[in-house]
């Protein structure tokens, strides 16, 4: 078995807040993430996939072909958008980066190659901030 | 000794903003601006490097404590920008286009006043990884 990753990236704005909170309580749990006039990231986003090498390609499947995945359903819905307001996925949900890794794992899954299958998705908020999800 | 040297401190922001000219339709923002010019903002990991340049102290040995440099700047730039939105949450770009440009000029002016007049002063500012920009040029 082969771990094979993919990294993209994104810059969005976004902000946690929870609508059934008042303001103090958002302010209180969320602190400045919870500004009202959104904040806003460079996400890196590592799309990990794994299987075995084809024996006529030596590949797991053509990164470039997991790139245009990557890109088309992905980046596009996210990139210079406002996560919050703009993106289907998100509807209604809290715009953690916890979610948003959930939510793109979800995305993904029925689009990536055959012979090929999702690992993890490892995305980063800031450079010191990142989480993964498996999908357990 | 009476070499100059430069030093640096480096700080972060994360900060949504939009492109946009008032004075054009949005089809004309859109055209010029592209994807940056999106209605409900989008935002970055900005990074910002201070680099002071003058002789060191002869009694310290220093060209500026560098502990007050970065409280310096997170007191004056980092606590005005951070976790905001530049054009709706900070007065500088009411009628400034928040580009990396302006920003970075921006911070400029607010630190040169505070930073002692014999040292050189420039700021290098890092949209992303990928694009920076620094004044004075």
């Amino acid at each position: 078995m082969v771990y094979l990753t993919r990294l993209e990236h994104f810059n969005a704005a976004h902000k946690l807040y929870n609508p059934e909170w008042s303001r103090e309580q958002n302010e209180a749990v969320f602190g400045v993430c919870a500004n009202e006039n959104w904040h806003g990231h460079n996400f890196d986003l590592y799309v990990t996939v794994k299987g075995e090498p084809d024996k006529d390609t030596g590949f797991i499947c053509d990164v470039k072909v997991l790139s245009r995945i990557i890109r088309e359903h992905i980046i596009e819905k996210l990139d210079h958008k406002n996560l919050n307001l703009d993106v289907d996925f998100m509807k209604g949900k809290m715009c953690s980066t916890e979610n948003l890794a959930i939510g793109i794992w979800n995305e993904l899954k029925p689009h990536i190659p055959a012979g090929a299958e999702l690992h993890c998705i490892k995305l980063y908020e800031t450079p010191r901030i990142y989480v993964e999800y498996f999908g357990e | 000794m009476d070499k100059r040297i430069s030093v640096y401190r480096k700080e972060h922001f994360n900060a949504a903003h939009r492109l946009y000219n008032p004075a054009w339709d949005d089809a004309r923002n859109l055209e010029v601006f592209g994807k940056c010019s999106y209605p409900n903002y989008h935002g970055h990991n900005y990074e910002i490097v201070v680099k002071l340049t003058g002789v060191p102290d002869p009694e310290t040995g220093f060209v500026m404590d560098l502990k007050v440099l970065g409280d310096l700047v997170k007191k004056e730039v980092i606590a005005k920008f951070d976790h905001k939105n530049l054009n709706l949450d900070t007065p500088y770009f009411k009628n400034l286009n928040p580009t990396a440009e302006n920003i970075c000029l921006v911070i400029y002016e607010i630190l040169r006043p505070l930073i002692h007049p014999d040292l050189d002063l420039q700021v290098r500012l890092y949209e992303t990884e990928r694009n920076f920009v620094e004044y004075p040029a």
